[in-house]
């Protein structure tokens, strides 16, 4: 069964993609991808890896330079805005790293002070613990607020680093395969948080994985990426229904085998 | 202007191994243009990261300073130990003091303190940044609306550029202290007659010189290792070459750097 929808508002695009290419010399691996994020909603973008999916969200934050083609993210165009620009852009932005990438020289607390320090240089100290303690309340890791990343495990690192994205209160969430290398357990609590964050603190996504689970869980919407473009868009169900040769394996290898 | 990462992407036509190693060549020489470029233009421009400069400081100062008080003091003993017996030969072991100040001070003191800082400092700031940049820290801070280049670059090549002058003048009285304790107990010159010998031959020029190679030192060192860590490649074995680089490529660098600054120093002289 699909998950409901009410929550979305289909007149409010926050991320629109026309015409996106990109190339790493003579591979190219977005060949013309056209996108919609709606607020609210939870899209997620699957793929065969080497497909372009992270490249896709890279773009979508600056980290990526793209080819040719419009990136407008909430309302502003990525691919011409001034670096300023973009850094005020970021800001609304959260976007969780595969392996988290939790600065390695900072306790918990400080790697969750760090964005907030940087970007409100006139916020108080309670005001900082606050908005500490509340994400860390939210990802229901309180507990971990002194230890190093190296002493946390793979989903707790993973949770810290989505904590690390909130704390900005961003309005657009991007997941780079979160529930990479994790057991299945700490699949669903990664699931269930990424639901959690999206009714909370009201973001739209987008989740790039391979994890079936995962897109059947948390994905309002299923984008399928292949050959440098989205083939199949829709619901889980929808996206599934078909005899396409090269979405069928993705469902039969997670559900059937 | 282009950034150092667009031109990661670019695929040079490889028609043959010279014509590559050239391309390579020459496109390196571009990446670091445009490296120092964004470090001019990025290092005046506000906000400026003071705290994140002290710590530095901090940490180039007290990640070296044992080694190079204990080199210091070493050179100092065995320079004065190797140079007595060509004295003795005209009797001029008088001289000793004169001729241990005017190598250290001119010489060993910046070069020893570089090649230490090339090993010690260097290796762990292209390390440091190079495993930032592998496990996509760097990008995380970019995300986030942190300049990296700012806070992470600049910062370093601030605190090596301050530092290491600070190291080699350290450096170059311990030597000398170094030296008294051979001279003391070749000739049973005095403490105070040997300091009075040591700062005869100075002029004001040497110390000039020695500064400048120091700052100049800790820039290339600084610049050198931020550049190989914050660029470098995907993977572990990244990580591993960025360190390396960073210590062969700044110590060559510091070699060619005393043969230029003596030359122009000697012009003053």
């Amino acid at each position: 069964m699909d998950k409901p929808k009410g929550h979305i508002d289909y007149n409010d695009k926050v991320i629109s993609i026309k015409g996106l290419k990109k190339s790493f010399g003579d591979q190219h691996v977005l060949r013309g991808v056209d996108l919609d994020l709606y607020q609210g909603e939870n899209l997620v973008v699957l793929g065969r890896s080497g497909m372009g999916k992270s490249v896709l969200i890279k773009i979508i934050v600056g980290l990526l330079n793209a080819d040719s083609g419009k990136v407008l993210v909430l309302g502003k165009e990525v691919t011409t805005i001034s670096s300023q620009g973009l850094q005020d852009l970021r800001l609304d932005i959260g976007f969780s790293f595969q392996n988290s990438a939790l600065y390695d020289s900072m306790t918990v607390r400080k790697n969750l002070e760090f964005p907030l320090v940087r970007n409100q240089k006139n916020i108080s100290g309670a005001e900082i613990d606050k908005a500490v303690e509340s994400v860390l309340d939210a990802v229901g890791l309180s507990q971990t607020i002194n230890q190093m990343p190296s002493e946390l495990s793979g989903g707790q690192r993973k949770r810290i680093g989505i904590a690390r994205t909130l704390i900005l209160q961003p309005k657009i969430m991007l997941y780079d395969e979160p529930t990479a290398g994790l057991d299945p357990i700490t699949c669903i609590e990664i699931n269930d948080l990424i639901n959690e964050v999206q009714e909370r603190y009201k973001t739209s996504s987008i989740i790039i994985t391979h994890d079936m689970t995962c897109a059947k869980h948390t994905g309002d919407r299923i984008a399928i990426l292949l050959d440098g473009q989205f083939q199949r868009q829709g619901s889980f169900d929808e996206v599934f229904d078909t005899d396409d040769v090269r979405v069928k394996p993705f469902y039969d290898y997670n559900f059937i085998q | 202007m282009d950034t150092p990462e667009k031109l990661t992407t670019i695929a040079p036509q490889r028609q043959n191994s010279f014509g590559h190693s050239l391309n390579d060549f020459f496109l390196s020489i571009y990446r670091i243009y445009l490296f120092l470029a964004r470090f001019f233009k990025e290092v005046f421009l506000p906000p400026y990261e003071w705290n994140e400069v002290v710590k530095q400081c901090y940490q180039v100062g007290v990640r070296s300073f044992t080694l190079i008080t204990v080199t210091g003091f070493i050179v100092g003993v065995i320079f004065t130990k190797q140079s007595r017996p060509s004295l003795a030969e005209f009797g001029a072991t008088s001289w000793l003091p004169g001729l241990v100040s005017i190598a250290i001070m001119r010489a060993l003191a910046p070069l020893v303190t570089a090649l230490i800082a090339a090993g010690k400092v260097g290796s762990s700031i292209g390390a440091e940044l190079g495993s930032m940049r592998v496990t996509e820290q760097i990008d995380a801070m970019e995300v986030s609306g942190t300049k990296p280049f700012k806070y992470l670059v600049c910062t370093r090549i601030i605190a090596t550029t301050i530092t290491i002058p600070l190291l080699a003048t350290y450096v170059g009285f311990i030597a000398i202290l170094g030296g008294f304790l051979n001279v003391n107990q070749g000739e049973g010159t005095s403490f105070s007659t040997y300091m009075q010998q040591v700062f005869e031959p100075l002029s004001f020029i040497d110390f000039e010189a020695s500064l400048a190679k120091a700052v100049c030192f800790g820039f290339t060192i600084g610049v050198v290792s931020c550049y190989q860590g914050f660029y470098a490649d995907k993977g572990t074995e990244g990580v591993g070459k960025a360190a390396n680089a960073s210590v062969v490529t700044a110590m060559f660098l510091v070699f060619i750097e005393e043969v230029i600054i003596v030359q122009i120093a000697g012009w003053f002289r």
